[in-house]
């Protein structure tokens, strides 16, 4: 048997260790999983650790879905830093794309005609607002009527997605759309300039690591920040040291709110280039693991960005390549999570073997 | 007046999987653990029902195939929290996310499948008076169940040793242990009772209610039934109201879109959500009221010894 022990620290190396150690127990399990599927599991793992970074064509599709899971991500470090739980990135995301693709669609019907370099920061800046608009809902109910941020922010989840379909089917529907459910194309000045040729990325992973930086600089060189982390971590020293709480928690729910906000602006005028029910992926719930796997730091979220974003591919590829569900991706994301929390403890705790329990008796 | 006893029907009908749920989430919380994982339970076991219906026919051993599987699901997310001490938030919101994943995994062949047709159930003699019959007595029996597993838990909580020794743990968890108590046990007991009535309610969406299986069945009633808890403050009687409360306002959108009203259903498909939010903020405004009824030690973890 084995009994935890509690370090007198916590482990920095562990806090390291522990990500590693849960990316290799999933890999391990989902061998397992695909050997039950009647897979090759070298295959299956192939297609999900290998093929992802195959070729200038693949790398460009991972760093691609890496954009949103960052930046939706990086919004959720300040908040979880700040014990604030907003778990409705995915509502941000998609008011994001619902003003931004107002605005394009406004550019595109009204006949404006305005370079790319014009519109793509009035896009961003669009979904910024509308992913800080939904995100003061929640900040709004929990500051003035003490609503739980987790429970609001999760049914804004929902509200979104019906606002989302409401607007696609109805008043802004393709009139010469055949009556399916999404806008029209927008115009191709809206679009978002591309990054590298023949391939779908765009200036907007430019925008990320820019971001990246300038969220590393926000979250250990400012004060703000700094204050934000202190009423995470001692709610009582915060107050007694004067740092509100109330700014806290508006700060981060308008921070992660703009931040996946952007995100779904990005989507919507870089890849999709249209509206329809389906604009995320579950993109601003993917980002709530790439947050806790990157340990709510920016270098660290780059890196597990990259990484979910290689599951996402490994599950398209599986699906064509090998026949496996789609829906294994979403399997792999939960598993890793909960693997990671799992070997979380190990930061806090050590490990002691007992031989038993009666043999550690006569050994005392 | 038909369609108001209709209309009844169908609010007692999809109001039942919440209060399930939420007694289950109650049971819960009572011990002082907050799952948020109750969405991914719901929906495993959702999965585990209708394959058992599917393959069995039998309703009744579904509903306890739902029961299996939130337990289950409930046992990872027990074992982490109470002994490995994990977030108990991250912790529930990794099982929601999990159980999103694998119920859709694991359902994928059962896509578009039907269930084999059920009779419908009637409450001899009372179901052929007027009005109150069609409204009140042609339910699925797991409704009136419900209805006495409300009546079950409030005793057992209120009225029996075991009940006291469980609000002990979650008030109070050091006192409860210094009275020589095993606090994690009895913690983990009410973590799988709750997985269970959870996946009775997942079941029961999926059996009964929908009767079908699509990604994402459960649509948020997981969520809705962790908001029924603090909009009942703890208590198993107003749960079941509340429970009914938000039964109706899901099934208002039907009924007005049955009346001709002209709004896009889109939008009334919103309300069950916008319901749910504003009578959160309404209960929550007073945070005294609240830290009164919420169990003292609620989402703080316990360790033994230290």
């Amino acid at each position: 048997m084995f009994r935890l022990e509690a370090r007198p620290q916590a482990s920095p190396a562990m806090a390291l260790v522990s990500p590693l150690l849960a990316l290799a127990l999933t890999v391990v399990m989902a061998a397992a999983l695909f050997a039950l599927l009647g897979k090759n599991p070298w295959s299956g793992l192939g297609v999900y650790f290998f093929e992802p970074l195959n070729g200038r064509r693949q790398m460009t599709e991972v760093a691609l879905k890496a954009t949103p899971l960052i930046l939706c991500a990086l919004g959720l470090a300040v908040c979880y830093r700040s014990n604030v739980w907003n778990i409705g990135a995915e509502g941000q995301f998609l008011l994001g794309a619902i003003t931004a693709g107002g605005v394009a669609l406004w550019a595109t019907t009204s006949g404006i005609k305005a370079s790319p370099w014009v519109w793509t920061p009035l896009l961003m800046a669009a979904g910024v607002i509308g992913g800080m608009g939904w995100a003061a809902i929640v900040a709004f109910l929990r500051d003035r009527f003490n609503a739980s941020e987790i429970l609001v922010s999760l049914m804004l989840v929902y509200i979104a997605q019906q606002l989302m379909n409401y607007l696609v089917f109805v008043p802004w529907k393709d009139p010469a759309g055949f009556n399916f459910p999404q806008t029209r194309t927008f115009d191709a000045m809206t679009w978002l300039p591309n990054l590298v040729p023949q391939s779908r990325l765009h200036i907007g992973f430019v925008v990320t690591l820019v971001l990246v930086a300038l969220f590393w600089i926000f979250i250990f060189r400012s004060w703000r920040g700094f204050q934000l982390q202190v009423g995470g971590l001692a709610p009582a020293a915060a107050r007694y040291a004067g740092f509100s709480a109330r700014t806290a928690l508006w700060t981060a729910l308008l921070v992660s709110g703009g931040m996946a906000g952007l995100a779904g602006a990005m989507e919507a005028a870089g890849p999709l280039r249209q509206l329809t029910p389906h604009v995320s992926t579950g993109y601003g719930f993917t980002a709530i693991i790439v947050c806790f796997v990157g340990r709510l730091h920016p270098v660290g979220i780059v890196l597990s960005g990259i990484l979910l974003s290689m599951f996402l591919i490994g599950g398209e590829l599986g699906q064509s390549r090998l026949g496996l569900p789609n829906a294994l991706t979403g399997v792999f994301q939960g598993l890793l999570l909960f693997i990671l929390l799992a070997c979380d403890t190990l930061i806090n705790y050590r490990v002691r073997w007992q031989r038993s329990s009666a043999s550690a008796g006569t050994a005392r | 007046m038909n369609e108001l006893a209709l209309l009844l029907a169908a609010t007692l009908a999809s109001g039942t999987p919440l209060a399930l749920a939420g007694l289950g989430l109650l049971l819960n919380e009572k011990s002082g653990v907050l799952n948020l994982g109750a969405e991914g339970m719901m929906l495993v076991a959702a999965v585990a029902g209708f394959a058992v219906a599917f393959h069995t026919g039998n309703d009744w051993v579904a509903f306890g195939a739902g029961a299996l599987a939130g337990m289950a699901m409930a046992a990872i997310f027990g074992w982490l929290v109470i002994w490995l001490g994990t977030n108990q938030y991250a912790t529930g919101l990794a099982l929601s996310l999990f159980g999103g994943g694998f119920s859709a995994f694991v359902g994928v062949n059962y896509v578009g499948k039907k269930l084999a047709a059920k009779s419908a159930f009637e409450v001899p003699i009372l179901a052929d008076l007027p009005f109150v019959g069609p409204a009140l007595f042609k339910q699925h029996p797991m409704t009136y169940i419900a209805i006495g597993l409300t009546i079950a838990i409030a005793w057992f909580l209120y009225r029996s040793r075991a009940g006291l020794v469980l609000r002990a743990v979650g008030e109070s968890p050091e006192s409860a242990h210094a009275l020589g108590y095993r606090v994690r046990l009895i913690r983990l007991g009410a973590v799988l009772g709750g997985g269970a009535l959870c996946g009775i309610a997942g079941a029961f969406l999926s059996v009964v209610y929908a009767p079908l299986w699509v990604e994402g069945l459960v649509a948020g009633r997981g969520w809705i039934a962790l908001a029924l808890t603090t909009f009942a403050t703890w208590r198993p009687a107003r749960t079941l109201l509340g429970a009914y409360l938000f039964g109706g306002v899901t099934m208002l959108q039907f009924y007005l879109q049955g009346e001709g009203v002209e709004i896009a259903s889109q939008l009334l498909s919103m309300l069950p959500y916008l319901a749910t939010i504003v009578v959160l903020a309404l209960i929550s405004r007073d945070p005294a009221w609240i830290r009164i009824n919420m169990p003292a030690s609620l989402g703080k973890p316990f360790h033994p010894g230290s």
